[in-house]
């Protein structure tokens, strides 16, 4: 495939902004990609995990005898075996943060159980067959307490105290003081709209499942990991805390990881027992978390709820807002996994609300803790563009207009938010006018109206955002990339950070190779090992368009600068009169004049004398990079149309349409793929899944028969607008957009659903929008006298 | 035959990739377990061990089969493909896997080889579907990366490379 169309002014090839195919693609359709399962490592051991059966209770008896006398076991732990080698339960870089109770972690329930699925023991045995032979011969009696499990219950005087050591259920709070200002603007305001927002738990789901391989080295007092991960460097520093030895006595290598989408950003306690057990045992263990482990216990996300209330004049402007949130947490909750403050911090979006106050809570319950997941604190736009279609609602307003009304226009910039965030450069009202003309919103509302009078319930919802991408911020500002050259003229990059299927190892090749005139053939990414690639803080907060393409572009362009000088040096030419192509430095208008790069790499390593006075040998740079901003704001906004039957409620979406303002865009097939996965994880969330408690605190959805992902036959095309404004803060004026799909679509999907059967009188505030739930809403339509059935009778 | 340990195992033999295999095995391996820790042939993916994701699919006797359903001993005397044996000669990708290339049919790549191999099968079955037809014969695995989006144009891509070849 040679789909290089674009030359630069030098004649070079242009990588940037191609549609390149991936050079991760040969391995991974042929069978040929390593997952840390097809990692082989002499000696292993396997382990399998005796899980809580409840939600909550006192372990009355831990019998492992059975356990111990099954074929092939060869250990079983308990907590308070594993529990008591823990150092430093601190699972984040930064040690303890604040003066308030640390974050609750243990590695094995010890004296009782918080969450149905929490690990109670760890078999280990010579095949994960004889592991689970062994895991169902242990026993276990737990003598049940009353569990809380909805958030609501959680802050009851009377609600059951999740973690005893601990005074409350309150996790996090917010609690700003009174604003008698923004009071006022309500007092005064011609509308004032309230509305309480819920969105249901929900999973990651990466098709790969969690993983681990540890091996300890007695004599090298060395730990050998391979991870299932997001951030290879963040897991050696976990595991080093834990067990209490130093950063450079754990290697983690991160082989070829089948997804993660937040999920793999923290380990679980599971993941940290492995490394504890093979170093006990001193010989190496493996732990391949199932499907059924990883619903139950590979941590949740999502469950929030939010009363929002805005404040308008008669025309539908924003005048103020307030939002409340509220957000379950669960038991034991990855670090970084509340997202309360960036919820209530993004909120006011892509609108020019001028004065907004938030308070917040996050709450512990006897459920499996919250990780992040795609844009977690997306629980903002859910509740924002819910929010506006009710404003539209109550003056008479078509959506779109009240959008048009109060998106924050080109004019406006640079604008900082009511929430004390800027924006530099946004691109709302195009991508929001894009929208609309792809969606031909005009006309389907014209379609609308003759299908309603029809009979037939279809919608249209927009949701339109902005994403804190590029974060940049505290443990996640830097990144780092280092180039070099090698004696066959080669190009190795070696990045902080690591794709876990964001296409990095092309990306990053289409950004270095544009910079250095060479052709994506001769470079190769490196990534994913902390003995060979720089410190990163992992990949997440769609951070590796702006931080990891802005280390290999300024390292590549050290790297071009210090080609020049030595080749300018060899040629006896002008630096300015150089030029690169196809890995070859020649002299303008003499093209016999010039030297290749592994010429220049002979000269570089086994002839420092014919450098330049003064010039480093060797062909190597690197840079650690930050950019100009903790935030690099991209913006999107997403049209849905749907059908509703109104019969069965079944939902089905027609088209979907994204405009999106990504800057600069490296491959515009990764940043469709990157939106269409998130989009349909929105749709999948709105429409499908789900992860139910019962009261009791039972997980009802611990397989995929319960758990229901989309499949092709759900999913609609979807239509892609692209606006390109370039971003400030890095030289590629890229932006990040990798967790926007999932922000944008679930709001679009609920609107949609909600616009359809708005002839009906009836709205829905939460989800799933499953067919039984839609129904409902459609029969309490009909039984309610005040409002018809008919739509013929609501057409005016 | 039963052992001490109380495990019944068995003697089979299979053909996998064209290559001959005899190997004596627990009567409860999975043909997907003995795949990739036997026969050291790690692009068969287990997603879910359940039956539904489908990222083990393989080809037995040429028909889409999940490994993870199916024991080794029902391989007996059978002919299994995995997804290390669809490439041709020299390791030149088959039409579906280089549709799946071209048309950003995958991310991750942890789904894939599931993919690749139920396409395969369905396509050498039917080889000019219709839009529909290809989406009700995919809707059988699960991605979370791409939406589907590529997947669906790569099966149609696949099919029309095929279909061109047969002119």
């Amino acid at each position: 495939m040679s789909p290089i169309e674009a030359v630069d002014a030098a004649g070079g090839a242009r990588y940037v902004g191609q549609r390149v195919a991936r050079s991760e693609d040969a391995r991974m359709v042929t069978g040929h990609g390593t997952y840390v399962d097809d990692v082989v490592v002499p000696g292993v051991l396997h382990a399998a995990f005796v899980r809580s059966g409840v939600a909550s209770g006192t372990i009355t008896n831990l019998d492992v005898q059975g356990a111990l006398a099954t074929p092939g076991v060869r250990a079983v732990y308990s907590g308070a075996d594993l529990n008591k080698l823990v150092v430093e339960p601190w699972l984040d870089y930064e040690g303890p943060l604040g003066a308030g109770p640390a974050r609750p972690f243990r590695v094995l329930a010890e004296g009782d159980v918080r969450f149905a699925g929490e690990a109670i023991a760890m078999v280990i045995a010579d095949s994960r067959y004889a592991a689970e032979d062994g895991a169902e011969a242990v026993i276990v009696d737990v003598e049940a307490r009353r569990a809380v499990v909805r958030m609501a219950d959680a802050l009851l005087d009377s609600a059951p105290v999740v973690h005893p050591e601990r005074s409350g259920n309150l996790a996090g709070e917010i609690a700003p003081p009174p604003d008698a200002e923004l009071d006022a603007i309500f007092a005064a305001a011609a509308h004032v709209v309230t509305e309480t927002f819920s969105q249901h738990r929900y999973a990651c789901v990466p098709m790969e499942t969690r993983g681990i391989v540890a091996s300890w080295d007695p004599y090298k007092e060395h730990l050998s990991v391979h991870a299932s991960t997001q951030g290879p460097h963040g897991v050696r520093t976990q595991i080093a805390r834990v067990m209490g030895i130093g950063d450079h006595q754990v290697r983690v290598v991160m082989p070829d990881v089948g997804g993660g989408f937040g999920q793999k950003m923290f380990l679980v306690p599971e993941e940290i027992a492995v490394p504890l057990a093979a170093r006990l045992l001193g010989r190496p263990v493996k732990w391949i978390e199932d499907r059924r482990e990883n619903l139950m216990s590979g941590q949740h996300a999502r469950e929030d709820e939010v009363t929002v209330s805005f404040a308008l004049d008669g025309d539908g402007v924003i005048l103020g807002a307030k939002a409340d949130f509220l957000e379950n947490v669960g038991s034991f909750p990855a670090g970084g996994s509340s997202s309360i403050r960036f919820s209530s911090m993004v909120f006011p979006g892509p609108y020019r609300i001028p004065r907004y106050r938030a308070t917040a809570r996050a709450v512990f319950t006897n459920t499996n803790g919250r990780c992040s997941y795609r844009g977690p604190w997306m629980v903002e736009t859910v509740a924002r563009e819910q929010m506006m279609d009710r404003v539209a609602a109550k003056l008479g307003l078509d959506p779109l207009e009240v959008r048009r009304r109060n998106v924050i226009v080109g004019g406006d910039l640079p604008y900082k938010t009511a929430a004390g965030l800027t924006y530099d450069q946004i691109s709302a009202a195009e991508t929001l006018e894009q929208a609309a003309s792809i969606a031909g919103y005009d006309a389907f509302r014209s379609e609308q109206a003759a299908k309603r009078a029809a009979g037939r319930l279809v919608g249209v919802g927009i949701s339109l955002f902005t994403e804190p991408s590029g974060i940049a911020a505290g443990t996640l500002s830097t990144e780092a990339a280092t180039v070099r050259i090698g004696f066959n003229g080669h190009v190795e990059v070696v990045t902080s950070s690591a794709s876990h299927g964001q296409s990095l190892e092309t990306t990053i090749a289409q950004v270095v190779a544009d910079e250095l005139g060479v052709d994506m053939a001769d470079i190769t990414v490196s990534q994913g090992d902390t003995q060979s690639t720089p410190y990163g803080p992992g990949t997440g907060g769609s951070r590796s368009a702006v931080l990891s393409s802005g280390a290999a572009r300024e390292a590549s362009q050290a790297m071009r600068a210090k080609l020049l000088r030595i080749a300018a040096h060899r040629l006896e030419a002008a630096e300015e009169d150089l030029r690169i192509v196809d890995s070859t430095v020649s002299v303008a208008g003499t093209p016999s004049a010039h030297v290749g790069f592994a010429e220049l790499a002979r000269l570089a390593y086994s002839a420092p004398d014919a450098l330049p006075e003064g010039e480093e040998p060797g062909l190597q740079t690197h840079v650690r990079y930050r950019p100009s901003s903790p935030f690099t704001w991209s913006n999107a906004c997403h049209i849905c149309t749907c059908e509703i039957d109104p019969k069965t409620g079944k939902v089905t979406v027609d088209r979907y349409i994204v405009s999106e303002d990504c800057g600069v865009m490296i491959n515009p097939n990764v940043v469709e793929g990157q939106i269409a996965g998130g989009v349909v994880q929105g749709i999948g969330g709105v429409l499908y899944e789900q992860m139910p408690y019962d009261e009791d605190g039972n997980p009802l959805a611990t397989t995929f028969v319960d758990y229901l992902l989309p499949t092709t036959t759900e999913v609609p095309l979807i239509e892609y607008g692209h606006i390109e404004t370039p971003a400030p803060t890095n030289k590629g004026g890229h932006k990040g957009l990798g967790e926007g799909g999932a922000i944008g679509s679930p709001p679009a999907v609920i609107n949609a659903v909600n616009d359809a059967i708005a002839p009906l009188g009836v709205c829905i505030n939460a989800q799933p929008l499953t067919p039984e739930a839609v129904a409902r809403a459609i029969s309490s339509a009909a039984s309610t006298p005040t409002h018809r059935l008919s739509p013929a009778e609501e057409t005016p | 035959m039963p052992e001490a340990s109380g495990v019944t195992t068995v003697a089979i033999q299979c053909s996998v990739n064209g290559a001959r295999y005899t190997a004596t095995v627990e009567a409860r391996l999975t043909l997907a377990d003995f795949l990739r820790e036997r026969c050291g042939l790690t692009g068969t993916h287990l997603g879910c061990e359940h039956g539904v994701c489908g990222a083990c699919t393989v080809l037995v006797d040429g028909r889409a089969v999940r490994s993870c359903l199916m024991f080794a001993v029902q391989a007996q005397g059978r002919e299994v493909t995995t997804v290390e044996g669809l490439a041709g000669p020299g390791g030149a990708l088959n039409a579906v896997q280089e549709a799946f290339r071209s048309e950003h049919g995958l991310q991750c790549g942890f789904c894939t080889p599931g993919f690749v191999v139920a396409a395969t099968a369905f396509l050498a079955d039917n080889p000019d579907p219709s839009e529909a037809e290809i989406r009700e014969a995919m809707s059988g695995n699960l991605c979370r990366c791409t939406g589907y989006q590529g997947i669906l144009r790569a099966v149609a891509v696949a099919a029309a490379a095929g279909r061109e070849e047969l002119k």
